[in-house]
């Protein structure tokens, strides 16, 4: 195990690593107090990833976030991706492991995005099973994040602030609530994101994400929000952001910008807006 | 709603919007739909395109995608690790008949997928040059050469070096002859190097952990070993010699 930075993640603005920006990290990464990587970038045998990888656990607290383990999917756990993950674990000692209330694979074939699963019962005992699973393999609490969404299920009986408060109730995990996701699935959706946020248990948020989305319209004309992860937070949000930390305090939050990967600067001028409103001045 | 239902549908745009699956009015909605159907086949394109630059680019983008996304449906990956995603692709080109006329097309697939392999491989360190030259001869014609885990040695009918040359550093125009070729990985980029003829039979037996001896009987005219060896000291691919 590398001697990682040991505790969770600080309350301070962290970013979503990009192997374009090593450099400029390790030469300034100032505002930006922790990195978070996916998993599965770094299941390989070893090579820059895992170098570049070890070098920068020796700096900065890192958060580990999965995007492929299909909490939400019907089928069990694949328990290959499974102890890839532990294997990274177990060797990083991140300060925080996450995942997704998504599902991303069926019938063996990973669709490579973050699917949506109704919010009955039924779905709720599986995902409660799925991450008992994992809890138990990793031997760490993990972190379970809202998704973001374009459609519904008319087989639907709870509220997903409901769902997401009980799963964390029978599992011990944690939360981690994408303020951007919440944006977007409400304005798809139709209901109101701040009283999402103040329903919201926040004592058991881990961590924070906010990133940009795209805007279109579905066949009826209504706004149809879509999560890019391709642009910078936009106004709502950070509103959305501060009414957040108001009620629940500060929380360890990720810039997150993965497709159309900016300069360093630009990712740490968002960074920076997110640390302003952390520490206010 | 199953995830059986759901699958399908985003594998295949004819396939109807699953029951019970609707926007905020309780209707069916198909752009909503659509947005997770563009996801998968935005985001494995760009795994394919990520992982087969020299054959997006023997082939032209518009063509790629077009042919990507074909692939994808039929083959979407077995494993989360995208970096990984395009085992079955050479296989694929081999078999489709709109590059049935590129007849290099799948070797130089199978160059680009081991150059990827190459580069995710475990770690080695290369060993010393004194455990080669402290050895006779004989010794030496004994000994098992251990080679590192990112070393992948290929084959092809056609000039796949001169192609991937050509096409990412400006290498002269490829000739029509048949190639072999290692694939070393000194540090952390993997470099593929030209072999003289049996150079990749007789790498293939080193890592079959065949003796010296043998993996030269593999060989015929026209075998180089002093060129081999240097190549593979240079790489940093020996990793341990066993006599």
């Amino acid at each position: 195990m590398l001697d990682s930075f040991k505790g969770g993640l600080p309350a301070l603005a962290g970013v979503g690593y990009k192997p374009q920006h090593f450099n400029d990290i390790l030469a300034n990464a100032a505002p930006v107090g922790w990195l978070e990587i996916h998993a599965e970038n770094y299941m390989g045998a070893g090579g820059r990833p895992l170098a570049q990888l070890r070098h920068l656990a020796e700096r900065f607290p890192i958060s580990v976030h999965g995007v492929g383990m299909s909490i939400g999917g019907e089928a069990d756990l694949d328990l290959d991706h499974l102890a890839r993950l532990k294997t990274l674990c177990d060797w990083l000692n991140p300060a925080s492991f996450s995942e997704h209330l998504a599902w991303s694979t069926h019938d063996g074939a990973f669709l490579n995005d973050l699917l949506p699963l109704p919010y009955t019962p039924a779905t709720l005992a599986r995902v409660v099973d799925h991450i008992d699973h994992v809890q138990q393999v990793l031997g760490r609490r993990m972190l379970l994040e809202n998704p973001s969404t374009y459609v519904a299920f008319t087989e639907t009986s709870m509220g997903e602030v409901e769902f997401l408060t009980e799963i964390a109730r029978r599992t011990g995990c944690g939360l981690l609530l994408d303020v951007n996701n919440v944006y977007v699935s409400a304005t798809n959706q139709n209901y109101d994101p701040l009283g999402y946020i103040h329903a919201f248990p926040l004592h058991l948020v881990g961590e924070i994400h906010l990133g940009g989305h795209d805007e279109d319209r579905d066949s009826a004309g209504r706004r149809l929000l879509i999560d890019s992860h391709g642009a910078e937070v936009v106004d709502p949000v950070w509103e959305l952001y501060a009414a957040t930390l108001a009620q629940g305090g500060a929380k360890p939050t990720l810039i997150e910008w993965d497709n159309d990967v900016p300069e360093w600067q630009v990712l740490t001028a968002e960074a920076a807006r997110a640390a302003a409103l952390l520490v206010p001045a | 709603m199953t995830q059986t239902s759901f699958a399908k549908a985003l594998l295949d745009p004819e396939e109807a919007i699953p029951l019970g699956v609707v926007g905020p009015d309780g209707q069916p909605d198909a752009k909503r739909l659509d947005v997770y159907r563009n996801n998968v086949a935005a985001s494995l394109t760009r795994a394919l395109e990520v992982g087969f630059p020299v054959v997006r680019k023997l082939v032209g983008d518009e063509f790629f995608g077009a042919m990507a996304v074909i692939f994808l449906r039929a083959h979407p990956p077995r494993n989360r690790q995208l970096a990984l995603y395009g085992g079955d692709f050479p296989e694929f080109l081999a078999n489709f008949s709109p590059v049935a006329h590129l007849g290099y097309l799948p070797d130089v697939a199978r160059l680009e997928q081991a150059l990827r392999d190459s580069y995710h491989a475990a770690d080695s360190t290369g060993a010393p040059l004194d455990t080669l030259t402290s050895l006779t001869e004989a010794q030496l014609l004994q000994a098992r050469i251990g080679l590192a885990p990112s070393l992948r040695v290929l084959r092809s009918d056609w000039p796949i070096y001169a192609i991937w040359a050509a096409n990412t550093r400006g290498g002269p125009a490829p000739v029509m002859h048949g190639e072999e070729l290692v694939i070393l990985r000194p540090e952390f980029d993997p470099e593929p190097h030209l072999l003289s003829p049996g150079g990749a039979a007789f790498l293939t037996a080193l890592q079959a952990d065949k003796p010296l001896i043998e993996a030269l009987a593999a060989t015929g005219e026209g075998f180089d070993l002093s060129h081999i060896l240097g190549l593979l000291l240079q790489g940093h691919a020996i990793v341990r010699i066993t006599s």
